[in-house]
């Protein structure tokens, strides 16, 4: 049973990015890319910077690498223009990556805002205390930070509660508790601020390895590492670069050998139009804004790695509180056995809850005082018991020594045989009458007598079911972990539509569950958020950890969600799928464009040997067909920034629904759409 | 006209009758099944691997299998090589012929065990009976079957089995597949009265003037015409290959010649089904290339029944173009022909490949460079396979996953090797040497026909090499004792090992790697590659990646020549 203490909050967006000034940077940013030191990492691109620096210097001199025929003013011309629109090619392909830094870079420096260069109370051995500043502060040395002061660094907290203001980093106004020995609750985040009272804690991270620091790295793209697929992609645009730079090396001699010869920035224009430009031009664009949009999503990715391995997903592992249904089960009925009467009952359950700060022992503790019980003893004397993952019970023992529990039915058993005490059939039955109601069945007693059974009420989260039905329809098998027993966990489950489920799940069985399925292999996504949660999400191959977890979760997950959502995994996977659906279409698309501008130029600049009958879109003349097909392939670079950036709409349908809508808009239509607006290109400019 | 259509039509449906039997059996053979040959060869082939120290249950990894098939290429080539040189010496040399100048023997030996026998000689003037049934006869057996061997590894690969032993799979490729229909198709084409003889050529006078003596060659070659064909060898006991009426004496040689040629690069197809468990998407990718073979003959059926536009107007009539070819076997025999043997990659001709009309000549050249109409022996299969496999890769992607084949996921690995193989290997060893040769028309080339169709026979050329088919365009002064002869020996040699070597060793490394990949289950979001939207999706790949690559040089090839023609220039 994983209570999650911690309110949920609804959607928002992190740290308020400024926006403004984003495009003034970008154009700059993409002159500052032409630097051939940096533009030389992208293959595909620098072939054409290489290609405009020549046709720069045929601008100057026509003849410089042999005479050409025509006039040299209208090749002066013709090469100047061509120059022109090369240069631009290079320059939209800068702005689109400059476009995605930029998001990236405006978060970061919002981030950076936040960062503190304050002063820290560093706590010396002997108690005393020494002003430091936050940067000298080492993992494992203890500060002390009061209220309104700025936590130096991210550490756990040793002792004090205090309201932590944690808006830098998850954008979530309301004060977050934080108390020494939780796990969720003590771990602190530098750069938040403390708004009451005041916390002894223990850095855990040396200075520029704290969280912040890692997450302004990631959004601003320095540690940004090509992701695996996008590795390949790579090495298949430059092989095909190398293919076309050998067609376009090899003509010459051939069209010189048929006398129809031809010039060296016409060979250059043909070479830019066929190598892959525009998915060139906007490869790392598209990777840069997928992680941008999973940061817009509030939630943090170690690497793009992650996020396309999210698009992979085959399982996801979701914990049912939380995810699936909402955090907050409540209590709704009590069915009292052996006899007790309802009044018995309402007083064990009201003292089994007194201690119990999580929604479910309050919402106990309400139904029982609404029923009319009271507490006989003084609560300071008692002794409160906390829930554990391992003995799934609470409780209190009173001051005269009885001891009272509550907690899962075979849990209570056990405590009451433990203690002489007999589980009566009555019990099963009460207990199966809960479950079979999707509820959660408690069961109270006191020392050796169980008194009853607690119905606490789960509630499917709205519009999860349908979630579910799409993640089936992109082939996402799904398994709801839940502490409960198998008859409520299988109404639970039939609800909501999980494929499956694991019923009285330990934290054990996760990593378990996710080993099993890797061993099928699938690759596997979860959430977590405590301690005994890490080593799964270190196995799981997305691990998402919610930012109000512990440090050690944070630090095995891949993904840190900053709005602690667990059921943000399922849009997740959309993400990623749509990451790796915009690199593929843009792909296709730049590929299906070579048939439009083959016919384009093939024939107008090999007229001379007769096929000009291949000339089927009729253009004007051969500098008019060049220049039209330049201009389209430069063009188009920024007319697809947009898709780029925002990616391919997603749609939840079956993969061969997707290829077949994919293959049509972006196949056929990269086949059509070049010819179309070649022609009408040509139609245009007045170069005859 | 009719007819000529009828005879098409009959020899693809019985191509298409015969795959899945064939193919079936390949597979039976190769997955360890008994065979009715089984009592025959396993006693001798149990005494061969203990001779020879082959460990026959021992399976190779990648870079062994690599070995094996390199080192052994090798030893049979230096063999080979060396008794060409020694021919003079040996025995079986009725017409007493020396040694072939050494860039011949060069070539010819590299030429041979590449399975790609391209021939800058003519066999009945140049090589003696020895030389061409031990030496040559012996590569007809062992390169088709190191391609069918490699073909098997890849396909055992690909369908996550270990890639078996070279030594093993190339052994029962000879003895289970090659060896059995030889001998059968061998006594067919002497009942259909090819020779088969060591006798010396028959010294006749000739019908026009009894004064003038002709001898006639003749030689052991019906046995070597049938492995001609069915191992994609293709190198005529004769100069003019298949054209010779010993050779090839009637409509039904030239009906078994076919359907030698197509029989095992259609059949892999089929066993690929098999080993995959999944006919359906062999039947697919079947059917893909039997729709791009159908429209390939289509056009040059068409183009050749319509002849030629400037004879026609002298004729008075439309005729079909039968310029270099033979009577006997017409127009449509002749088409279908020439379309199966530069597809298959075997290069044997029955008409002279120089005088198709321009359109013919294209899709000639076109099968040359996408060398997957059915492509050679092994390899085309193999080549097949590699194209679905960057297909997945280039769309895989939009279906919003990392693109899987068969389960198993395509990554940097995979398409360095694809890319490589497919995309890279061609331009490089036909479009850069074609440049220099025509840059240097004079010195390099001595091309009979400037112009547009000069620039077709360079290119065929050295697409024939580096595809591994042989067969020329010709009009090239490639023989020796022409001055261009060494030039053409050794460049083309170049391209025959480059063409056939990196695929060998991309394949293999590709079937390794993909048989250790972890097999990730199919779900709805997987990509199928056995529907008939993927099947098409890969025919769109094949066109833009395979075929726009050479678009400028049949542009200013064979496509200008035909719009020269049709000027009526």
């Amino acid at each position: 049973m994983n209570i999650q203490t911690k309110r949920r909050s609804d959607r928002k967006h992190t740290p308020k990015v400024q926006m403004a000034g984003l495009y003034t940077r970008a154009v700059r940013d993409a002159f500052s890319k032409l630097d051939p030191r940096i533009a030389v990492r992208n293959p595909v691109m620098f072939l054409v910077w290489v290609g405009t620096v020549v046709t720069a210097l045929v601008t100057l001199d026509p003849n410089l690498f042999g005479p050409v025929n025509e006039q040299p003013n209208q090749q002066r011309l013709l090469n100047g223009l061509i120059t022109v629109i090369l240069f631009f090619t290079v320059w939209f392909a800068n702005f689109a990556e400059a476009v995605a830094e930029g998001r990236g870079k405006a978060q970061a420096d919002s981030l950076r805002a936040t960062r503190s260069d304050t002063m820290a109370r560093k706590v010396l051995p002997d108690g005393s205390t020494q002003s430091v500043p936050s940067t000298a502060l080492r993992r494992g040395e203890q500060v002390q930070v009061r209220v309104g002061e700025i936590i130096p660094a991210d550490g756990e907290v040793v002792s004090g509660i205090a309201s932590v203001d944690e808006s830098a980093i998850t954008g979530e106004s309301a004060p977050v508790l934080k108390q020494p020995g939780t796990d969720i609750a003590s771990s602190v985040t530098g750069g938040t601020r403390v708004i009451s009272d005041e916390l002894l804690i223990r850095i855990t991270a040396d200075p520029g390895q704290g969280f912040i620091d890692r997450m302004i790295a990631l959004v601003e793209g320095a540690e940004r590492r090509k992701t695996p697929n996008e590795i390949a992609l790579t090495v298949l645009l430059t092989v095909l670069t190398q293919v076309f730079l050998i067609v376009v090396a090899t003509l010459p001699p051939l069209s010189q050998y048929v006398n129809s010869p031809t010039t060296i920035a016409i060979l250059i224009s043909l070479l830019v139009a066929l190598i892959p430009t525009t998915i060139g031009g906007l490869l790392s664009a598209i990777g840069i804004a997928g992680m941008d949009r999973v940061a817009q999503f509030n939630v943090i990715a170690t690497s793009g790695r992650a996020v396309e391995a999210c698009g992979d997903v085959n399982t996801l592992v979701l914990d049912k509180t939380g995810t699936i249904t909402l955090g907050n089960r409540l209590a709704d009925e009590l069915l009292p056995v052996h006899g007790h009467s309802l009044d018995d009952l309402a007083t064990v359950a009201l003292a089994s809850s007194i201690f119990d700060e999580t929604p479910e022992g309050r919402s106990i503790a309400q139904l029982a005082e609404k029923l009319g019980a009271k507490i006989d003893f003084d609560p300071d004397t008692a002794e409160g018991i906390e829930f554990s993952a391992r003995t799934r019970m609470s409780g209190i023992n009173l001051p005269d020594g009885i001891e009272i529990r509550k907690g899962a039915v075979e849990a209570i058993k056990g405590f009451v045989r433990s203690r002489g005490g007999i589980a009566t059939p009555e019990l099963d039955a009460a207990y199966e009458r809960v479950s079979k109601l999707g509820g959660t069945p408690l069961a109270v007693c006191q020392g050796n007598e169980v008194f009853g059974v607690i119905y606490l009420k789960d509630i499917v989260k709205p519009g999860i079911k349908e979630r579910f039905d799409q993640l089936r329809r992109m082939g996402v098998h799904t398994i709801m972990l839940t502490g409960d027993n198998r008859i409520t966990a299988s109404v639970i489950a039939q609800e909501a539509g999980v494929d499956d489920f694991i019923a009285e799940a330990t934290p054990e069985d996760k990593i378990d569950v996710i080993r099993q399925e890797q061993a099928q292999g699938k690759l596997v996504a979860m959430t977590g958020d405590g301690t005994n949660d890490a080593p799964a999400l270190a196995q799981a191959n997305v691990g998402l950890a919610m930012n109000s977890g512990t440090q050690a979760a944070k630090e095995a997950a891949n993904m840190v969600d900053l709005d602690s959502d667990p059921t943000k995994l399922i849009d997740l996977v959309t993400i990623g799928k749509q990451l790796l659906i915009t690199r593929g279409a843009l792909t296709t698309f730049s590929l299906a464009n070579d048939i439009a501008k083959y016919f384009a130029i093939i024939p107008t600049i090999f007229s001379a040997a007769g096929i000009g009958s291949l000339n089927i879109m009729g253009l004007k003349s051969p500098q008019s067909a060049i220049l039209s097909a330049l201009i389209y392939n430069a063009l188009i670079i920024p007319a697809l920034i947009p898709l780029a950036l925002q990616g391919v709409a997603f749609r939840p349908l079956t993969a061969d629904q997707l290829l077949r809508r994919n293959i049509l808009i972006y196949g056929l239509g990269g086949v059509i759409a070049p010819f179309l607006a070649i022609k009408l290109i040509d139609l245009i400019i007045p170069f005859a | 006209m009719v007819q000529g259509w009828i005879q098409i039509a009959g020899t693809l449906l019985i191509v298409l009758l015969m795959t899945p039997l064939l193919g079936g059996y390949i597979a039976r053979v190769f997955l360890g099944e008994p065979t009715r040959f089984d009592r025959l060869f396993c006693p001798l082939e149990r005494i061969l691997y203990q001779l020879s120290g082959i460990r026959a249950h021992a399976t190779m990894s990648g870079w062994h299998y690599i070995q094996a098939v390199l080192i052994s290429n090798l030893v049979m080539a230096v063999l080979v090589f060396i008794t060409l040189m020694l021919q003079g010496v040996l025995p079986l040399n009725p017409t007493g012929l020396g040694a072939p100048t050494w860039d011949t023997a060069l070539h010819t030996a590299i030429s041979f065990v590449t399975n790609t026998n391209q021939q800058h000689y003519s066999g009945e003037t140049t090589f003696s009976y020895f030389s061409q049934v031990v030496a040559l006869g012996f590569l007809f057996f062992t390169s088709a079957a190191t391609g069918i061997a490699v073909a098997i590894a890849f396909i055992r690969g690909l369908t996550g089995r270990p890639l078996g032993n070279f030594y093993v799979d190339l052994t029962l490729a000879i003895t289970r597949i090659l060896l059995p229909i030889s001998l059968v198709g061998a006594v067919i084409l002497v009942a259909a009265g090819t020779p088969e003889t060591l006798a010396a050529p028959v010294v006749v006078p000739t019908l026009e003037n009894p004064n003038v003596q002709q001898a006639i060659a003749l030689g052991p070659v019906a046995h070597f015409e049938i492995i001609k064909d069915l191992g994609e060898n293709g190198g005529g006991f004769f100069g003019i290959n298949s054209a010779h009426p010993f050779e090839n004496p009637n409509g039904l040689t030239n009906l078994i010649q076919i359907l030698a040629m197509i029989a095992i690069p259609t059949s892999l197809i089929y066993t690929y089904g098999i080993f995959a468990n999944n006919r359906k998407q062999a039947w697919l990718v079947y059917g893909m290339v039997f729709g791009i073979y159908l429209v390939f003959i289509a056009i040059a059926a068409i183009a050749e029944y319509q002849g030629n536009p400037a004879i026609n107007t002298l004729l008075g009539s439309p005729q079909p173009n039968l310029e270099g070819k033979e009577v006997r076997f017409g127009w449509a025999q002749s088409v279908l022909y020439a379309v199966t043997t530069t597809g298959t990659m075997c290069g044997a001709v029955n008409s002279m490949h120089d005088s198709f009309m321009p359109l013919s000549g294209a899709v000639q050249l076109a099968n040359l460079f996408l060398q997957i109409v059915w492509g050679g022996q092994g390899t085309g299969t193999a080549y097949l396979f590699a194209y679905l496999i960057l297909a997945v890769f280039v769309t895989g992607l939009m279906v919003g996953r990392t693109p899987e084949f068969l389960g198993r996921k395509i990554e940097k690995r995979e398409v360095v090797l694809t890319s490589l193989l497919i995309l890279l290997v061609h331009p490089i060893f036909i479009l850069i040497p074609g440049a220099i040769t025509l840059a240097f028309p004079e010195q390099l080339a001595g091309i009979s026909n400037p112009g547009f169709h000069g620039l077709s026979q360079v290119i065929y050329e050295y697409a024939s090499a580096a595809a591994n088919n042989g067969s020329g365009f010709e009009g090239l002064a490639d023989s020796q004792p022409a001055p261009t002869g060494l030039w053409w020996n050794l460049s083309t040699s170049v391209s025959l090992l480059a063409g056939r070597y990196i695929p060998i060793i991309a394949l293999v490394l590709l079937a390794d790697g993909m048989s250790r990949k972890p097999v990730v289950p199919m779900t709805t979001g997987t990509l199928r590659t056995d529907t008939g939207l993927f099947t098409g999706v890969t025919a769109g790949v094949i066109l833009i990646m395979g075929a726009l690559t050479f678009f400028p040089v049949l542009a200013l090839g064979a496509i200008a020549e035909y719009f020269q023609i049709a000027g009526g220039i």
